[in-house]
């Protein structure tokens, strides 16, 4: 589900119906989180993903009236004659994919159950615990960089006057 | 069913799938809120890796490395759609092949 949602948005001319697309495969990841064991994560996934940051870019979405991607002549050419930029960028996701595969067949002792150690890790005060403990600096340092981009955001944003 | 005998790799390749998926729109595509999408794909897929080896070694860490990455990536969200409205009502349009000022 996950991955067809993703090339959805992809292959979708219409952003909006990419982004309600990548809702569906934001449920599909947290589905996979909840089979990790992660609950807490998968909660999360959906509130904040699916919930703030997709409303976000439904909501711009929407104010921009934005226009459906114009499809240019090379568009409907053959692929072997697109530009050459497209070109580049379907081979160099060719290369990532084969990069990963190649590297995913290299590596020892992956191929084993995922379940073996389960004490804990679901366990949303030791998740809490740790958070505020060992990742401490990391956590305010987070809260400065949303400060700092919600300033961003609404300074860019600004209608400029005059 | 037991979902615990789910191996590993299988999470990886899924997750290799996304990154992919990903980064294949961010070259392909022409539009830039599906060039954002494209990179919240991305970041997800690399979530997904994350919970994956934090399940794997019994630890939390991967899974509190993906709230610091959520919060990277809703702050990105927010200060590139806000640089998208500020290039839209400059241009009238979301196609990055026409933002070529700072081209020489």
């Amino acid at each position: 589900m996950a991955v067809l949602g993703s090339l959805f948005v992809i292959v979708q001319r219409n952003p909006i119906y990419s982004v309600l697309a990548l809702i569906g495969a934001f449920f599909g990841l947290s589905g996979l989180y909840v089979l990790l064991e992660a609950p807490f994560v998968a909660v999360v996934q959906i509130i904040i993903y699916a919930g703030a940051i997709m409303v976000l870019f439904l909501f711009v979405v929407m104010l921009l009236n934005v226009p459906r991607e114009d499809a240019a002549e090379w568009d409907r050419a053959h692929p072997l004659y697109r530009p050459w930029p497209m070109r580049i960028g379907a081979l160099l996701a060719l290369v990532t994919i084969a990069q990963l595969g190649w590297a995913l067949s290299r590596t020892p002792g992956i191929g084993g159950g995922v379940g073996e150690q389960t004490a804990g890790i679901s366990d949303v005060g030791a998740l809490g615990r740790v958070l505020f403990t060992d990742y401490m600096f990391a956590f305010e340092l987070t809260s400065i960089l949303i400060i700092v981009s919600m300033v961003g955001a609404v300074i860019l944003a600004r209608r400029q006057s005059e | 069913m037991n979902f615990a005998l789910i191996p590993l790799s299988h999470f990886l390749i899924l997750s290799a799938v996304l990154f992919t998926i990903g980064a294949a729109g961010v070259f392909l595509r022409r539009n830039l809120i599906t060039l954002l999408l494209s990179v919240e794909i991305m970041l997800n897929a690399v979530n997904l890796t994350f919970v994956a080896f934090g399940r794997q070694f019994g630890t939390v860490d991967g899974q509190i490395i993906v709230f610091f990455v959520m919060t990277v990536a809703a702050a990105e969200a927010a200060v590139g759609l806000a640089l998208v409205i500020a290039l839209f009502r400059h241009r009238e349009s979301l196609n990055p092949e026409s933002f070529t000022s700072l081209k020489w």
